[in-house]
Formats: C-alpha cells, structure tokens, sequence
C-alpha cells in the first residue's frame, strides 16, 4: 500500500513516521510538500505532529489553509484513509474534517510522558489489530491536546462509538491522574462517522520500537495495512 | 521601508563618556587608536566594544582554557569554531556545545532561556549537523526566596517552548537551589547534532569575491549590547537592562534549520555562522579572521524589522534567528531558491574582499572600516591578579565532633529525599518533548541520557554535571569532580567518553579571588581531563555573575558525550528483579565536607569536599562500563548527591515500573550519618544476577577496584541495617512528589 507523509512548516515528527512505516514495517512512503497538490496513487495520507506555522495563533488552524489541504478533504470525503497525530489531529479538527477541538491542557504546562490507552473500538481500519479493551503504551507531548466537544457532540460521538482511544490507568481504569491534559471523557482518539479519518494526540511512532520502551504504537500502523488489504479483495471497512 | 527614512546626518562624538559607557577602559581606548592608527568613529567604537568584551574575546580567561587537553585521535575540530566535531566512526560524527545564557534569563526567564536554547542550536546546526538532542543545567536560588519559582517556570517554560517547537528532544539536564543565585541564575543550554564527516562546514569565509549572503529574521533594536550586558555585572539596575534583551521565534529558527541543512547537501556553500552574541559584527569578522581574509558589508541591503535603525545599531543589533553565509560566486540564486522554498529571504549583503579589512557600508559612505585582526586575534588579553581570599580557610573547617549525629536517621533521609536538589525533577522535564525524532533510549531521569543513532548498532549517551559548592571549599578539587563525576555517569549508562563541552560560570574577573576560583578549577578539570583521557572540544565562559559586589559559587558545568558501540546492551540505574545482588564499586570514606546532608539538616556549607584519586576513579568507571559491555549487570547507579542511602532509593523507586526493596548491610566503621550521606567519589551501585557475582568479582580485583556484596534486592522496604527500615512506596512518595508538591 501506499503512504504520504505531509510535511507542513513547523512539522517535528515527519520523519519519525516515514521512518517507522519505511525502515521498521517496509511500507511504500512518500514526504508530501504542503505546497503541492496531493497525488496518488494513495491509501492513506498522515498529518504528522510538531507545530506548524509555530502553532502561534491556534494549534493548526493556519496549516488547514496549506494548499494540500484542500486535496486530503476531497480524498477524505471520497472514502481514503486520513491519520493525523498530535498536531495533525489538531489541523484535523480546524479543517472539519473530526469533530471537537483541542485546547491548552488543563495543567496548562506542555506535557511529555507515558501514558496507557484503552482501545474502545476495534471495527476502525486504525484499531483493527487491537481487541477491544486493550491497553496501549504510547507517548503523549504537547501543550494543547485537551480534547473538548459540546454536548450534542459529545453525545453523538458515544452513540457513533466515535471514541477510539481513552486515557486509562495500568489496570486499564480511566482517573483524573492517567488522563495527562483533562481530556473531555477522558478521549485521546476519536474518528469521524464513517470511521476513515482518526486522530489521535499520543505518538504512535514513538512506539515503535522495544529499544525505546514500546512498540504499541505498531498496531495503528499494522491496522491500517490489514484493513487496507481487506479493501483490495473487495472487502473496505469489513 | 528604512530607504525612505532620512539618513542619520552624521555620527555622535566620541568623548571620554561614550568611552566609558561602552566598558572600555582608557587603555583599551589608547590600543584601538594604535591599531586603527586614528580615532574611531562612533559606529567604529561600538564594534570594538562588543568585540572586545569578556563575553566575545575571553579576554580575562584565554590563558588558562590553553590548559585544557583538546586533541584526541577522534576530536575532528576543537575549541574556536562554533562548535566540537568528533568522530564517532562510519563517516559520521557528533558536533555539540555548550553555551550561558545566564544574565538574560535572570532579566526576562522565558524569552532569555528560550534565546538560549535558539542560540546553542544554531551554533550546531550552522556547522552542517542535524541537532538531535539537547541538555540543560540550571542553578536557581534558594527554593524559598521569592523569585525562585518565578524564575523557574519561565526559564522551563522558555527552554521547552523553544526546543519542543523546533523539534529537538531536551533527552537531559541538571537543577539546582543555593542562596548563592538568589540575584543571579545559571542557564546553560547544550546541544549536540550529527554530521557526515565530509559534509561539516566552517565559520570561515574564503575565496574573494564569493557572496555574504544574510538569511533568517529581519534586523530590529532588539539585543543590541547584549554582549556587553553579559560582560558587567548586576546591580538593582538591571531590570533596566530588559531591551536588551531578544524575544524567541522558534517556528523562524525550524525553517532556518531545514533550510540550512538542505543547503548543506548541496554544493553552494563555502561557510556559515550564526549571528549570535554581537550579531552581524561578529558573526562577519569572525568569518574573515578564520578566513584570513577581508570582507566588505553593505548595511544598506540588510532587511530591517523597523525604519531609521542607524548603521551602529544594524551592526550591534542581536535579533535572534539570523545567519550569515558564505556562497560560492554564481549560486546565489540556487541559495535563494532553497530558502524561498521554506518562505525565508536570503539576500547578498557583501562579499568576501581582498586585503585584511573589515570594512562597512552604509547608503553609499563607509562607516567603519578596521582591521580584521583588531577585532580578533588583537583584542586585549589580560593576566589578570589573581589570590587566594582570606576567608578560604575559615569555611574548611569542618570539625566533625562539633556536628551532632542526629538520632533520627530515616527522618533525615526523608528530609533529604525532599530536598529539591535531591527530589525527581520529573516536574521540569515532563515539559520537555524527550521522545521527538525517536532516538531516545534512556529518557531523562537516568544518570546519564542515552540515544541511539539510527541504522547503526551504536549509541550516544549524555550528561552534564557541576557542584558549585564543592568548587567554593576547594576550586582545584570542585574541577576534578565535575569532570569525574560527569565521567562516572556516562560510565553508569555503559558509555566511554569521547569528549566534552562546558560553560565556567564565574563573579568579575577583575577580582583577584574570582581568578584565583577561575584558575583552580580550570587546572583541576584539565587534571581531571589529562587521567579520564577526555578531550574539551568546546565551550564558553560566563564571568560577571555577580550582584551588588557579590559573586556566585564558582561553577564549572560539564557536559560530557560518551559512545556506546551497542546501544542494546546500556543499562539504567533502577533495580530489576527481586533476588539481584546489590554491590558497591568504590569505597565509603567517612567525609561530609560540602555535602547536601550537611546542608539540608545542619545548614552548613563548610569543610573540604571529598576526596578523590583518579586512578581509581577511572578503573571504577572502566570496570562498570566493561562488566556492562559483557551484559553482566542489571543496573548501575553514581553516588552522588546524598551519599549512599539516596542511591539506594533512587535504584529502588526511580524506575517507571513499581519501587522495589532491598535489604542492605553496611559493614564499615565509622559515623552512621557519614555512611549514609557521605558524599566519597569513585562509587557506583550496582546489582548483578547471583551467577554473575563471581566474574563481576574477577573483573573488579583484576582492575584494582573495591567491591563488595551489601545486599539483595526484594521486599517491600528499603532496609539498610540497622539504621533504615523504610516502606518503598513511602519512599517513592517523598522522592517523586516533593518538587511538584512545593511548586502547586
């Protein structure tokens, strides 16, 4: 299958991704400019983290401008595959492409650790590799990452089982000391509606690897390659 | 923009007032009149006299960092260029330094910390190399005066603001609380890039007629002076002093970084060099002296922030995010297209001339125009007086009799545990992005860092050590134990050092105690450098750290980089499994002179610090990293701050995995308080698989080095017999809680 990497002014992590996909799972990956047009032949496009354009205003709301952008909507709304991690889950929310926002952290200080996920849904193509319920050991750096939603929205991201990866304990139980930036819900992932575009603010290239602590963050990857090919014999989301 | 604003008519007079407002002394003025053969001109004097401040030309140290061992098989470049180059094999090598940013960040903590870092990086990455890790060592106050928490969170603030944005994981660093910086802190920022061998780039500029071209931010009044600013010291005026100091663009400073490195792959380039501390200045004349040619600038083609700036403050401004280039003739369009690529202006602001002059431009008239030379290898280098002060002898004494043993043993280590400067500093790091770039192995916490260099089996590891007070009772000794116990944690991680970079922070070189500090520290960490066989490949001087006439502990810091030829096989000081052997390398001495035990439950800071052979401390080091190259031990932990009994905690309850106990027995004869919270050197904790002891003992007699079996790891409790019987979760609490605890 085919990945690109968007690479915006101000990305930090683009190369950890390409490194991860290339050297640790030998996929086909490419670094996409964000001044260029997005070309194919794709299955699916990730916004990597770091700050771009400085995060200065609002993190991610100047890189949903980048002229790429307008690409991975339309390859969004037409069905492809769209991971954004961190900052890209950030630019993904300002472009509408998921819903909710997120805003400075609650301790309102930048926070890198460990922290453990729970895999709430598995019938994504980017938690398919998980069983549900599992618990995930994955970094966390940013100082905006406190996932926020109205109500309704709220609402119908639970009804929607929208809600991918919570923040848990080491049993597995989510409290206000495992969840690291006062996250709404407790909500480290969630996806849109017809479950082909996932943020998340945990790193999972960071994880990809027993040498630096964990090798968790492999399943998102290996998921979307065991869903993408599904979809080649025919069968796209299950 | 500034074209159209009216030229400045003429330049000010140059009296005896502007002469002393500038820091030159009378004499210093009498040089550059010999030099220059005439007066200067008003731009003229300001240029010397950022060029010759402390803080650009050393003039009060050079003659003692000439002590200092710089050669080694690997050192590819040492101290003079922008930063140390070693090689760490297969074509690559790791290029690091260290750098202060001290009077900035005590004026404005985030926006000075912040420029720090930003300065320290371009120092790195102006010489070719990717910027992979970065490492900081902070000295604050007393935890209790009232700027101390001010500081500190602006200055972690600032620290990671500005190196979480540009991408560079903060993988180390060190904290400290004194009274002795209450009115002035330390911040030295460190970073260390890798290179391919063949693809490094000098400060130089070469080849006349080639371009200078000015890439980065505009030019603004920020900064200007700066240099200056950090060769006086302080007084309740220096709040004043807040212009000067620079307001950080990290998101300018990435696109900087990616387009220099992009450039760097190309064959355009002749040179480069960071406009840091006296900005375009230095930044030309520094290029032209290591050049060993002229250039010629032209002010009216740099790109200015604000209208009216005059050439003087064009020339000294200190604008962050700004680098001078050195291209070949005919590419500058090919530069061009690279940075307009990242949406940067690069723009042709002279050339590289005939001759031996540093000569400036301005709307057509020349505004300076001085000898390269007596900007650089002229400036005024000074022997200055230097003497042992009275009171030296009156706080080394320490009589032990007169110093009660406290009959509550486990309430001290709790006290001790508590002490900011012994408690985890998860607080501060956990606001550092440590996993960026996906190299780090061992996270911040550890002894030492560690990072492993992608697609080889090799690692790098990293520490920064400095005890300020031990430099106070003894400069000589304090020297030798920055450098050996920055050694000994590399050694603890499975590392052998290749080279290190330090910042010597110290009050006004114009006192002779100040020197007489300066003198026996350098001389003790050169000892130390010459017996551990580390080489010094970069670092700075900071002097003037002083208020109101009263100077900081004299502190080194060192910054040590080892290598790891199998990443895999590195260790971290934590405890593994119940049943592991507990051993101790080295040997306890009963001393307490300068240690935090003294401090914290005495309030003492008195007697010598302790003793040190460093025979033995590099057949320790050598022995532990050999016994961890072998796979032979599970962990290993430096004795440091706190002696023994807080070692032992910090193997038990330091790890991300749940405390373990131990139960240890101590056999020597001598005071209980020395046994637990003396500070000797030369110890290492280590913990080993019973199979194991016997070659591990082997190795240690084979070397020359003590060991002894104190114990076994297992329990709930850290017991050492028969003083301490203590819960680990207890333990762990206290530890890893009281920093944040007095910071909420």
């Amino acid at each position: 299958m085919h990945w690109g990497v968007i690479v915006f002014p101000g990305s930090c992590d683009e190369q950890d991704v390409y490194d991860c996909l290339k050297q640790g799972l030998k996929q086909q990956v490419e670094l996409l400019w964000h001044k260029d047009k997005l070309k194919g032949p794709l299955d699916c496009v990730v916004l990597p983290g770091g700050f771009s354009y400085g995060d200065y205003l609002r993190a991610g709301c100047v890189a949903r401008f980048s002229p790429i952008m307008e690409g991975v909507v339309e390859f969004a709304r037409s069905g492809g595959l769209v991971l954004g991690i961190c900052n890209g889950f950030q630019i993904l929310c300002e472009a509408g492409l998921l819903p909710g926002v997120l805003t400075r952290n609650a301790s309102l200080q930048f926070v890198c650790r460990q922290v453990t996920l729970r895999v709430e849904e598995n019938d994504t193509p980017f938690t398919r590799a998980a069983k549900k319920g599992q618990l995930l050991k994955l970094p966390v750096k940013h100082g905006e990452g406190r996932y926020y939603a109205d109500p309704e929205t709220l609402e119908a991201l639970r009804q929607n089982r929208q809600i991918l990866l919570r923040y848990v304990d080491s049993k597995g139980k989510v409290s206000p000391l495992a969840n690291p930036n006062g996250s709404l819900d407790d909500i480290a992932g969630v996806c849109n509606p017809t479950r082909n575009v996932f943020g998340l603010m945990p790193h999972p290239e960071d994880a990809a690897d027993r040498l630096l602590g964990s090798e968790d963050g492999l399943k998102i990857f290996t998921s979307v390659i065991a869903a993408c090919d599904r979809r080649e014999k025919g069968a796209w989301l299950d | 923009m500034a074209r159209l604003t009216p030229k400045p008519l003429s330049q000010p007079p140059v009296t005896p007032e502007v002469i002393a407002g500038h820091g030159l002394t009378e004499e210093e003025y009498r040089k550059i009149v010999k030099l220059l053969e005439r007066e200067p001109n008003y731009t003229e004097l300001g240029i010397f006299s950022v060029m010759w401040s402390e803080h650009c030309s050393y003039k009060s140290s050079k003659k003692y960092l000439k002590l200092f061992p710089t050669k080694g098989s690997a050192v590819i470049e040492g101290p003079g260029e922008n930063a140390g180059v070693v090689d760490i094999g297969a074509g690559q090598a790791v290029i690091f330094k260290m750098e202060s940013h001290n009077h900035p960040s005590f004026i404005e903590p985030y926006q000075g910390a912040a420029t720090g870092v930003g300065g320290i990086l371009r120092d790195v990455f102006t010489m070719g190399a990717r910027p992979i890790a970065n490492l900081n060592s902070l000295r604050f106050g007393s935890f209790d005066h009232p700027r101390t928490r001010y500081l500190l969170g602006g200055v972690v603030a600032g620290i990671g603001g500005y190196g979480n944005c540009v991408g560079v994981p903060t993988v180390g660093g060190e904290l400290f609380f004194d009274e002795s910086y209450n009115a002035n802190i330390l911040v030295n920022a460190f970073t260390l890039g890798i290179a391919k061998t063949k693809r490094i780039f000098r400060g130089r500029a070469k080849g006349i007629g080639n371009s200078l071209m000015y890439v980065g931010a505009k030019t603004g009044r920020d900064g200007i002076h700066g240099a200056t600013m950090a060769s006086e010291a302080f007084s309740e005026k220096s709040v004043e002093r807040r212009p000067t100091v620079q307001v950080g663009d990290p998101f300018m400073e990435k696109l900087l970084l990616e387009a220099c490195l992009e450039l760097v792959e190309k064959d355009y380039l002749v040179g480069m060099q960071d406009m840091g501390a006296a900005g375009l200045t230095s930044s030309t004349a520094e290029m032209a002296a290591r050049g060993g040619t002229g250039v010629e600038l032209d002010l009216s083609r740099v790109p200015l922030r604000e209208s009216g700036m005059t050439a003087y403050e064009i020339l000294l401004s200190e604008s962050q995010e700004r680098m001078l280039l050195v291209a070949k003739k005919g590419k500058e369009e090919e530069v061009k297209n690279i940075f307009a690529r990242w949406d940067l202006d690069a723009v042709v602001v002279g050339k590289v001339a005939k001759g031996h002059m540093f000569r400036v431009l301005f709307d057509g008239s020349e505004v300076a125009c001085i000898p390269v030379a007596a900007l650089t290898t002229e400036a005024p280098v000074y022997n200055r007086p230097a003497e042992r002060p009275q009171w030296h002898d009156e706080v080394q004494k320490l009589n032990l009799a007169t110093v009660k043993e406290s009959s509550d043993l486990e309430g001290d280590l709790k006290r001790l545990l508590a002490s900011p400067n012994i408690a985890s500093k998860e607080w501060v790091y956990r606001q550092y992005d440590h996993f960026v770039r996906s190299n780090t192995v061992v996270a911040p916490g550890a002894d030492a860092a560690v990072i492993r260099i992608k697609k080889t089996p090799k690692g790098i590891a990293l520490a920064v050590d400095g005890n300020g007070r031990y430099c106070y009772l003894d400069p000589y000794v304090g020297g030798i134990l920055a450098v050996a116990e920055a050694a000994r944690n590399l050694a603890c991680v499975g590392a052998r050092p290749i080279g290190l970079s330090d910042c010597l922070n110290f009050g006004s070189p114009e006192k002779p105690e100040v020197m007489w500090q300066f003198s026996r520290v350098v001389q003790g960490m050169r000892d130390a450098c010459v017996a551990l066989e580390v080489p010094v490949v970069s670092g700075n001087v900071s002097f003037y750290n002083e208020t109101d006439g009263v100077a900081i502990y004299p502190t080194p810091t060192v910054a040590m980089v080892g290598l790891l030829a199998k990443v895999e096989r590195h260790v971290t000081p934590w405890f593994k499994s119940p049943g592991d052997v507990v051993v101790l390398l080295g040997r306890s001495r009963e001393e307490l002179g300068g240690s935090e035990y003294l401090k914290v439950i005495h309030g003492l800071v008195k007697g010598i610090p302790p003793w040190i052979d460093l025979k033995l401390e590099r057949a320790v080091q050598q022995c532990c990293v050999k016994a961890i190259e072998r796979g032979l031990l599970c962990s290993a932990h430096d004795v440091s701050d706190g002696g023994l009994a807080v070692a032992l905690v910090e193997s038990c309850v330091g790890g991300p995995e749940r405390p373990l106990g131990a139960m240890i027995e101590l056999h020597e004869m001598m005071r209980a308080d020395a046994l637990l919270f003396g500070e000797s050197q030369s110890r290492i904790v280590v913990s080993v698989k019973q199979k194991n002891v016997g070659r591990l003992k082997e190795m240690a007699d084979h070397d020359g080095v003590p060991m002894q079996v104190i114990g076994e790891v297992g329990g709930s409790r850290l017991v050492i017999q028969p003083l301490i019987q203590l819960p680990v979760e207890e333990l762990k609490e206290i530890w890893s809680g009281s920093l944040a605890k007095r910071l909420q």
